[in-house]
């Protein structure tokens, strides 16, 4: 186990490497700059801009210097938060989105499994049928109508919630209700039907006949021979439903003006903002490496059949 | 009824609500098991053995299964009228089972350790540790090399024979009265098949547990049955000790069937003898013989009546116009 653990992670770098240099060069490749505007700028203000942010150099020469800082942990200034260091600006935007999305995610394994297994126990009665019914509505409902709805009933109707803002506001805690339940409504939805789907094939499966020919109360056949085999398709989706979910936040972000990644990253692409874009594509990947890595050794031990030697 | 009959199965009848029709996979099959006998249910896939047994159990999966009737005697207490409760204090107990496939009947997820141990706690109401002695010495009955090792391994790292002598220990390990096998040795290679046989054989002699084996193979039935069930399309065509059985099969169903066992002895040229037409679609089946249009000696009653069963013996019966009053 230890010597996988060494192994994945060491192949983490030519990954991220790889992952890096892709980037860089493709966002070079589109049309624009981020010193491109309507109104013309003097040569000299342009040559002395780019000769302070290095970009009259060959592009390969930026490219070095620019995998050398990323190795300082040093991901640049932002071209157009003038003053702002992108780490300051992801150090701030990220952790917010982190929390939402873990949340978020979360509460939807949460009760997604609950709701599943309780379907799959009573497949084709109206606990079943409600349901799936609610999960296709969080799966075909968008977030940015799910979102101003909620806020409508419960936020200007009932005045229970505040509107908007983060747990740093004066509203505390409740700020974070409505975005969580808006956020987790599609991954709630398809955690749901997953897991009833997988607890229905596994109650069919030949080892949960043995295990009741043997006489077991049907309770501990669902906790000892069902749960964990059910539960295994979902742990897969785990890894890339928290990195979508923390992406997914955008909308969520934009509707309850909370302060984390998601306008940043819609600014910055329409920008070229250059450093900003690589920093997010940086720590966005690691995330998604993270969150692999950690489903991976789930899996192994929830299933004994793979073994990490 | 002599009194060392501990199971009575009588006109049992197990029909599925399919979106095509009503299936009956069951409809009034009826046979005694008695104290330590071997009973053979023969039959073609689909003719309802696995059902059958998996209706004594109260195992069939409801919806879309349904016992229509009958009762299931087991030592004169009536199953199907007894509660969940009842029912679970014998499944694993007083009647197991082992399946098919073994590849696929132990949970992947838990030790075998786990496995076996929960029955003989739950049934035996052994502490863990007894309960796991207990389990070791079954493995090493059944068979298994270093059972204190392998005991806790999980399913995966067992062959499918080894797989399969561990389903039998598990279903062993609370010396029921009655061992359900179904078709113990289908999904296992020839060699292994007549080692598995052998030790259900051997197991259950030395434990006096009556065993009811279900096969489609006559040749397992020869070597291992005192007495048999011909299956065919839900309903018992043919019964009688194996010997009868085999000697002077009555049934057409059943001549063909033992016509189209290949012989050692017999040295032919000829092509072996296959029973002509496929089994039949129990669904909506009108009250006819099933058999008639694959029966060489089929009868303008045969189409129109399901024929009554005839006794002609005192263990032996056959339901065929051929036979008895319809003769």
């Amino acid at each position: 186990m230890s010597r996988f653990i060494v192994r994945r992670l060491l192949s983490v770098i030519p990954t991220f490497f790889i992952i890096v240099t892709l980037s860089f060069f493709l966002i070079r490749l589109a049309p624009g700059g981020p010193f491109s505007r309507e109104k013309k700028i003097p040569p000299e203000i342009m040559a002395n801009i780019m000769a302070k942010y290095h970009m009259d150099e060959p592009l390969l020469n930026q490219y070095f210097r620019y995998i050398g800082d990323v190795l300082k942990f040093d991901l640049g200034p932002s071209y157009r938060y003038k003053d702002h260091s992108v780490n300051d600006l992801l150090g701030a935007a990220f952790p917010v989105s982190i929390m939402l999305g873990t949340m978020a995610l979360g509460v939807a394994l949460l009760l997604g499994t609950l709701v599943g297994v309780t379907s799959a126990l009573n497949q084709n009665k109206w606990q079943d049928y409600a349901a799936m019914s609610v999960a296709v509505l969080g799966i075909s409902v968008p977030l940015f109508v799910i979102g101003p709805v909620l806020m409508l009933v419960f936020a200007l109707q009932l005045k229970w919630l505040p509107t908007s803002g983060w747990i740093n506001s004066r509203a505390g805690w409740k700020t974070v209700i409505m975005p969580i339940a808006t956020l987790m409504m599609p991954y709630f939805a398809y955690i749901a039907r997953l897991s009833r789907g997988s607890i229905i094939e596994v109650l069919r499966s030949d080892y949960v006949r043995t295990a009741r020919a043997k006489g077991l109360k049907e309770r501990v056949v669902i906790a000892k021979h069902v749960l964990k085999g059910g539960m295994l398709p979902i742990v897969t989706y785990l890894g890339p439903a928290f990195s979508g979910i923390i992406i997914g936040s955008l909308a969520v972000e934009q509707i309850f003006v909370i302060p984390g990644i998601g306008k940043i990253f819609v600014q910055s692409a329409l920008n070229r903002d250059y450093t900003v874009i690589m920093g997010e594509v940086i720590v966005y990947s690691l995330i998604l490496i993270a969150a692999n890595f950690v489903v991976d050794i789930l899996y192994g031990l929830l299933d004994p059949r793979i073994s990490y030697k | 009824m002599t009194d060392d009959v501990i199971l009575q199965v009588k006109d049992l009848k197990a029909y599925f609500k399919l979106d095509e029709g009503l299936l009956k996979a069951v409809d009034g099959v009826s046979f005694d098991l008695r104290k330590g006998e071997t009973l053979g249910i023969v039959g073609e896939s689909g003719s309802g053995k696995s059902v059958t047994n998996l209706a004594i159990m109260k195992l069939i999966p409801t919806p879309p299964g349904r016992i229509a009737g009958g009762e299931v005697l087991f030592i004169g207490k009536d199953i199907f009228k007894m509660s969940d409760e009842e029912v679970r204090k014998i499944r694993g107990n007083k009647i197991s089972m082992i399946f098919q496939d073994p590849m696929t009947c132990l949970n992947p997820f838990l030790r075998i350790s786990t496995q076996m141990i929960e029955t003989i706690v739950l049934h035996q109401g052994l502490d863990k540790k007894a309960a796991k002695a207990k389990a070791i010495e079954m493995l090493k009955l059944a068979g298994i090399p270093a059972p204190e090792k392998r005991i806790d391994q999980y399913p995966h790292q067992f062959s499918g024979g080894m797989r399969q002598r561990v389903m039998i220990a598990m279903a062993l390990s609370c010396e029921p009265e009655i061992l359900i096998a179904d078709e113990p040795t289908t999904a296992l290679d020839v060699t292994i098949q007549a080692q598995i046989l052998e030790l259900i054989k051997e197991l259950s002699a030395r434990l006096g547990t009556a065993v009811i084996l279900i096969t489609h193979s006559l040749g397992v039935v020869a070597g291992m049955c005192d007495a048999i069930c011909v299956m065919y399309a839900g309903r018992i065509v043919e019964r009688g000790t194996a010997d009868e059985i085999f000697a002077d099969p009555k049934h057409p169903y059943t001549q063909g069937l033992i016509k189209s066992v290949p012989r050692l002895d017999k040295v032919s040229s000829q092509r072996l003898y296959s029973i002509p037409g496929q089994p039949p679609n129990v669904i909506n089946l009108p009250d006819c013989c099933p058999f008639f249009p694959r029966c060489e000696r089929a009868m303008d009653v045969c189409k129109t009546k399901y024929p009554k069963i005839a006794e002609i013996g005192a263990k032996r019966s056959v339901a065929c116009w051929l036979y008895g009053e319809g003769k």
